[in-house]
């Protein structure tokens, strides 16, 4: 994948609002945010509510994925550009979920919602009125996505990386700072995990550094590209801005997000963990 | 809704006893709440934290951990702002921005 196939920026999106195949999708933490004003002709997904499986922690399955594109006119054939707040953690996630689903043209639009309302672009409260479609997904793609036991399998052998902030690797903090520091889970990290924090990948408006920047800073910090390697944060929605950026962007070949995260492995009985800033041993 | 002033955003609901809450709000030289800004929380080495955009009425709020902190304030059409703060646990760091 080269940048160009996978990332858009927001003159691209302007040049794009009335193409009937491009459809812009926002997705946030926040899921208010949409009502407030979205880009002209977005869709909203809720990451939770529209994603996740309503009773069992998982993913809505794949007839399910396909009835929700298909009501919210979603076609197979569309470019589907997705952006959103919290420097599109949430639309990094939602493109990953598509990609496991195996939609073929799927792009994040680089700085998400953040950089297009510091540059003051146009938002609106108007709904988008999209026809029904008839979506057909793909089976998961369970070669992007990693759970807990080869996780566990992994210390000491594979890359891993937890992308959180270094207060959270450490176990000072258990969540990102503007949520309440309540948990029932442990704090520290998985050994051996090197912290590398999503936002060394992104400026401060949000948007992507350059292959070169990004090749330097996980290098840098100890990730072997020869070796396969698995993203982690808390939830996973982190974790798959990282894995946008080793898979899409830098095209390394064997990356997976543990969508798990920290909420499902610090919270396991009986696996190891490194509290402090240092990785740890194996 | 609160007036653009320290200490205008509701504690209701907020453990604060167990909580190292940061929070204040955004203004323009005129004294206007900013809303849409965004606030940085950078750790004591500068490395991000966490980022929320303001409220309606310029507010914001994190829950850090005791120590030092700095806020990073970005808003359309003016350069970042940055502010330092110190947060301890059972208490609430305010904090005016002016932009």
């Amino acid at each position: 994948m080269s940048r160009e196939a996978v990332l858009v920026n927001s003159e691209w999106v302007e040049e794009h609002l009335s193409d009937p195949n491009v459809v812009l999708v926002e997705v946030d933490e926040d899921t208010s945010a949409y009502e407030k004003g979205h880009i002209r002709g977005a869709i909203r997904l809720d990451w939770k509510n529209d994603l996740q499986d309503p009773v069992r922690r998982d993913f809505v399955n794949k007839e399910q994925f396909e009835q929700l594109l298909s009501s919210r006119g979603v076609g197979n054939d569309n470019t589907v550009v997705l952006y959103g707040g919290n420097n599109n953690w949430f639309a990094a996630y939602a493109y990953w979920y598509f990609k496991l689903y195996g939609h073929a043209d799927a792009k994040l639009l680089d700085g998400g919602r953040k950089k297009w309302e510091l540059d003051s672009r146009e938002l609106t409260s108007e709904q988008p009125n999209r026809e029904t479609t008839s979506y057909r997904a793909n089976g998961p793609d369970l070669a992007i996505r990693a759970f807990r036991d080869e996780v566990v399998e992994a210390i000491g052998s594979l890359n891993l990386v937890d992308v959180r902030s270094p207060d959270e690797y450490a176990g000072r903090l258990l969540a990102p700072a503007h949520l309440p520091q309540e948990s029932a889970q442990r704090g520290g990290h998985i050994p051996t995990a090197s912290n590398i924090p999503w936002s060394k990948a992104a400026n401060d408006d949000g948007t992507f550094r350059s292959d070169e920047e990004l090749t330097k800073l996980y290098s840098g910090a100890g990730v072997d590209f020869d070796t396969d390697t698995i993203a982690y944060c808390r939830i996973g929605e982190r974790s798959a801005h990282t894995w946008f950026v080793l898979h899409e962007l830098l095209d390394q070949p064997n990356v997976k997000n543990y969508d798990g995260s920290w909420t499902e492995y610090g919270s396991l009985v009986g696996v190891p963990i490194a509290v402090g800033d240092d990785p740890g041993q194996a | 809704m609160c007036g653009a002033k320290v200490g205008g955003l509701s504690l209701e609901g907020v453990d604060v006893d167990n909580q190292s809450v940061i929070q204040g709000v955004v203004i323009t030289a005129d004294e206007q709440p900013v809303s849409g800004a965004y606030v940085r929380l950078l750790d004591r080495t500068g490395e991000f934290t966490a980022e929320v955009p303001t409220s309606a009425t310029g507010h914001f709020r994190f829950f850090a951990a005791p120590g030092a902190w700095t806020l990073r304030t970005l808003a359309p059409k003016v350069d970042p702002v940055d502010r330092a703060v110190e947060a301890s646990r059972g208490s609430v760091a305010e904090v005016l921005i002016t932009i």
